[in-house]
């Protein structure tokens, strides 16, 4: 059969471009990594936001959320390939053949994946009990303190298998810089290997690409539930 | 840098009316998609769910592999392997009816629906086992006590009920499927994602398209949660007040 043969050509394909492949998910792991860094603390701004008494960061933070969440991640990563490239070298002075393909890459993620986030960690805090709000202010805490020492860090605590299942979400997310003709492993193993040698090596490598997506996220998600038993 | 704001009320080049008009027939496109893979999606979701819940070591296996296998792989990988190798695997006039002879868009469309269905089916397996699982157990009792057979449990007690139960999450899940109905747009579907490059060759004018876009789809998604919170609230189950 077909399929089988299709299989069978992946070995060889891997080892002539196994370096394209390594940079290709070299690729991934940068921006999965910057977007779920950049995230968590942007989310848990917008998530402080949402919670506090003034009104204008709230409006602005649920305008946000509400606006991120209602439209897909592709037409995002669309606004950051095909209109805001220009205006990121206006406002940093690059000259106009600057490719700042990865970098906008990175911030589309990070600050859509922020709004993912936010809403995590906003139900994090607020499933803090009560009591320890009043527990602190009978100690004398002031708003901030309490939030830094008492909430957050048991919050974050309790949020930990949830804010890393998104991650894995966002690693499978990451195959759409598909759309801005960046190279990252689903890119190189389809488009740079698999289209460009031509004949069935396209079929392989797709085949190939599903696999290694498939045996990273499925380990993770393995590990992340492993976390979660202890 | 000045703005063309008008530009979706002007007339389009092949004689077939204004630019809204495109963008309409995306809209049309993507909610159709939209619809098409979320009944894909609720029946074998169902029948994958369900399956999650029987005792049979075999079935639940399976299950678990289903979900498993559908989660971890990235959309737009599933969509490709879809669109790639499916025709492939098709034989003799089926195979160059479906090539050649076909529309590209409904051949893309085809395609993607399935993609897609699959992808979000086992999303909702989860969603229909959770939401069985979670029924009182006191519920199975009195239904074998009264005499049910398991398929008359399923069809009477259980499913019902489980069903209302997880109207939120479904309905959520029915604004995903329309968000990730976009990632079809890379296999040739001219959907509202695809209607961006087709109005910007002749008119030039990228970030007045991405606005028009972008405000579709965001009144799209308003319209659907307006819709749905309708629909959660005529089949609430009496006694959960949040609606579970």
């Amino acid at each position: 059969m077909q399929l089988l043969e299709w299989i069978a050509n992946i070995p060889t394909l891997i080892n002539h471009h196994n370096e394209l492949l390594l940079m290709g998910l070299w690729l991934t792991v940068k921006i999965t990594f910057t977007a779920v860094v950049v995230g968590i603390i942007w989310g848990t701004v917008l998530a402080l936001m949402r919670l506090s008494n003034i009104k204008l960061l709230n409006i602005f933070a649920r305008g946000y959320v509400n606006l991120f969440r209602s439209i897909p991640l592709l037409l995002v990563l669309l606004w950051f390939y095909l209109a805001l490239p220009q205006a990121i070298k206006y406002l940093f002075q690059l000259p106009p053949y600057a490719d700042v393909r990865i970098a906008s890459a990175m911030i589309a993620f990070a600050l859509f994946e922020a709004a993912y986030y936010s809403e995590i960690i906003r139900a994090g805090i607020n499933a803090v009990s009560k009591g320890q709000y009043h527990a602190a202010f009978a100690l004398g805490m002031t708003k901030g303190q309490t939030m830094r020492l008492i909430i957050l860090p048991q919050a974050f605590r309790a949020m930990i298998p949830l804010l890393l299942t998104q991650g894995i979400i966002l690693f499978q997310d990451t195959s759409l810089v598909y759309v801005m003709s960046l190279i990252d492993l689903f890119g190189a193993s389809v488009t740079q290997i698999g289209m460009a040698q031509g004949g069935t090596a396209k079929y392989s490598m797709i085949i190939f690409a599903a696999i290694s997506y498939f045996v990273i996220c499925f380990s993770a998600s393995r590990l992340v539930n492993y976390l979660k038993k202890d | 840098m000045d703005f063309n704001w008008t530009l979706f009320f002007e007339p389009t080049p092949y004689g077939d009316g204004i630019y809204l008009n495109w963008l309409w027939n995306g809209a049309v496109v993507t909610l159709s998609l939209a619809i098409t893979s979320w009944v894909i999606a609720f029946v074998l979701g169902s029948i994958i769910g369900i399956m999650r819940t029987f005792k049979n070591k075999w079935l639940n296996t399976f299950a678990v592999a289903y979900i498993e296998l559908f989660r971890n792989i990235p959309l737009l990988a599933q969509m490709f392997i879809w669109y790639m190798l499916m025709p492939e695997m098709l034989s003799g006039a089926l195979k160059t009816w479906f090539i050649q002879d076909l529309d590209p868009n409904v051949h893309s469309f085809i395609l993607a629906a399935i993609a897609l269905g699959l992808f979000t089916s086992a999303r909702i397996a989860e969603q229909v086992r959770t939401g069985i699982q979670t029924l009182p157990v006191g519920q199975k009792y009195a239904a074998t006590a009264l005499g049910l057979s398991k398929l008359q449990m399923y069809r009477y007690i259980l499913l019902p009920n489980a069903y209302r139960k997880i109207v939120p999450t479904l309905t959520s899940e029915m604004t995903n499927i329309i968000k990730n109905s976009s990632v079809a747009s890379t296999i040739g579907l001219i959907d509202l994602i695809g209607q961006i490059d087709r109005i910007n060759e002749s008119t030039n004018s990228i970030v007045e398209i991405l606005c028009g876009v972008t405000l579709t789809f965001m009144l799209i998604n308003y319209s659907v949660i307006t819709i749905m919170r309708l629909v959660e609230k005529k089949t609430r189950l009496p006694n959960m007040m949040s609606g579970g």
